[in-house]
């Protein structure tokens, strides 16, 4: 029960960092383990409703981690998965609840995607593989280290889904107004509306995969 | 693991408080935002009706422009009919409910003026594809054709059947008639194959349907006509 390893190393150590900073490049959960497709395909038609996903599954996640990490060691191994799910739904609920009461417009455009993080799998994912056998500094670290790389994809299928399926970023008009035709819109340049749609997602993330392995041959798979 | 985690009493335990503490703290929680997610639904369904007349605005001027469009709120009880400020607040699901099992169901009804012309509004609500659809509909002083509609939905399918809150689909009913040219009451019917898809024949009781949304398109024309048709008695008493 006693806990074997003490706190020795610095809290920003070298090893800490790279727990932070790894999944948002060589073990990205989304592009490298591809993990969370569903959610990642679902929402980004919109750049807010992005970056809302991805503040909400760093949140479930980091604290998430935090709290598994601590109830480690009195965790019945037997219903270990029914404890992470009750702490990841418990989670879910509070940042569903939030919403509602705080920002109530966005949380009916994300409506059911915000209870599906329960079934993102980097979370049980990462509950199982690392919080269960860490520290709680390093589990935050993981946890938020893994949403972020989830975040960050989320944001970039974002940018292109928004800005060429409607000319926006944010909300905000950024090529002219479609209508009035104004801007890029008065050479005769239109929105693509396939980008809208969950097909041109998944492309999106398959260039983003295919460029990330151009550039990184070691995540290219031999067989 | 140690070996005291395995046992069978202690699994049992550890549920049973795991269990409780995860259930207060979300019944706390619940709770501590209850007031604001309450507080929105109510502005939410003040919006919502001001939309079906085509006026909009937005949280935080949305009571203000209610008090200002909205002239009267009424609840109609089988006979009865009286004034109620908070008839907006009424569940109509719930007073649906009421109406399948017998007991008598309110009927809320908004009369607004917008340019100088009375408008009524009331409350649908019925079954899309997958889940509740509901919606306004805004009748002219005529009682016989549309002014606006506003509807929303719990779950269709993004692009298709969730498009019936998009403004391409809710503008074709503005103007529409609920009555046939021998003046019975007809509803309106969502349609495949009118071959009017601009909708500039209004008297057709027809409106151009979305492609592939034909079951939420049929929930729709099945929710106005059933949603006007308990109205109609009240309405009967307006027009003498």
């Amino acid at each position: 029960m006693a806990e074997n390893k003490t706190q020795s190393e610095p809290l920003f150590s070298k090893k800490n960092m790279a727990l932070l900073k790894d999944p948002l490049t060589d073990s990205n959960p989304v592009t490298v383990q591809v993990l969370g497709i569903c959610s990642a395909l679902a929402i980004t038609a919109e750049l807010k409703a992005s970056l809302i996903m991805g503040l909400s599954v760093i949140f479930v996640l980091g604290a998430g981690n935090v709290v598994i990490s601590l109830m480690r060691n009195i965790i019945p191994s037997a219903i270990r998965i029914i404890a992470q799910l009750v702490v990841v739904a418990a989670l879910v609920i509070i940042v569903d609840l939030t919403l509602k009461a705080y920002v109530p417009d966005l949380a009916k455009k994300l409506s059911v995607f915000v209870g599906l993080i329960i079934t993102n799998c980097i979370i049980m994912g990462r509950f199982e593989a690392f919080a269960l056998g860490n520290g709680p500094w390093k589990s935050f670290l993981d946890g938020v280290g893994n949403a972020s790389g989830y975040a960050l994809i989320l944001l970039i299928v974002g940018f292109f889904r928004e800005l060429l399926g409607s000319g926006k970023l944010f909300g905000f008009p950024i090529l002219g107004d479609a209508v009035e035709k104004t801007g890029l819109y008065a050479t005769g340049y239109e929105n693509n509306g396939f980008m809208l749609l969950a097909p041109m997602a998944l492309i999106t993330l398959g260039l983003i995969i295919g460029f990330q392995r151009s550039r990184n041959k070691s995540l290219i798979e031999t067989n | 693991m140690s070996k005291r985690t395995d046992s069978n009493g202690y699994t049992i335990i550890f549920s049973i408080v795991m269990v409780i503490v995860v259930g207060a703290l979300l019944a706390f929680f619940a709770n501590f935002t209850k007031a604001d997610r309450v507080k929105n639904d109510q502005v939410k369904a003040q919006i919502d009706i001001l939309n079906a007349i085509g006026v909009e605005a937005t949280r935080s001027n949305a009571t203000e422009m209610f008090n200002q469009y909205i002239k009267e709120q009424k609840v109609i009880e089988a006979e009865k009919v009286s004034d109620d400020e908070k008839a907006y607040l009424i569940d109509v699901k719930k007073e649906l409910d009421n109406a399948k099992n017998g007991k008598v169901q309110k009927l809320p009804l908004f009369i607004a003026e917008k340019d100088g012309k009375k408008i009524y509004i009331l409350p649908v609500r019925g079954n899309g594809l997958w889940d509740a659809i509901w919606g306004y509909i805004a009748l002219n002083e005529d009682l016989k054709t549309v002014n606006g509609v506003y509807f929303d939905h719990k779950g269709e399918t993004p692009g298709l059947g969730a498009n019936i809150t998009e403004k391409f689909f809710t503008d074709d009913f503005k103007g529409e008639s609920l009555y046939n040219s021998a003046g019975d009451f007809k509803g309106i019917e969502i349609s495949k194959s009118n071959g009017d898809p601009n909708n500039t024949d209004k008297t057709d009781n027809q409106v151009d349907a979305i492609s592939g949304a034909t079951i939420t398109g049929n929930g729709v024309g099945a929710m106005i006509n059933s949603g006007i048709r308990s109205y109609l008695p009240y309405f009967s008493t307006l027009k003498k």
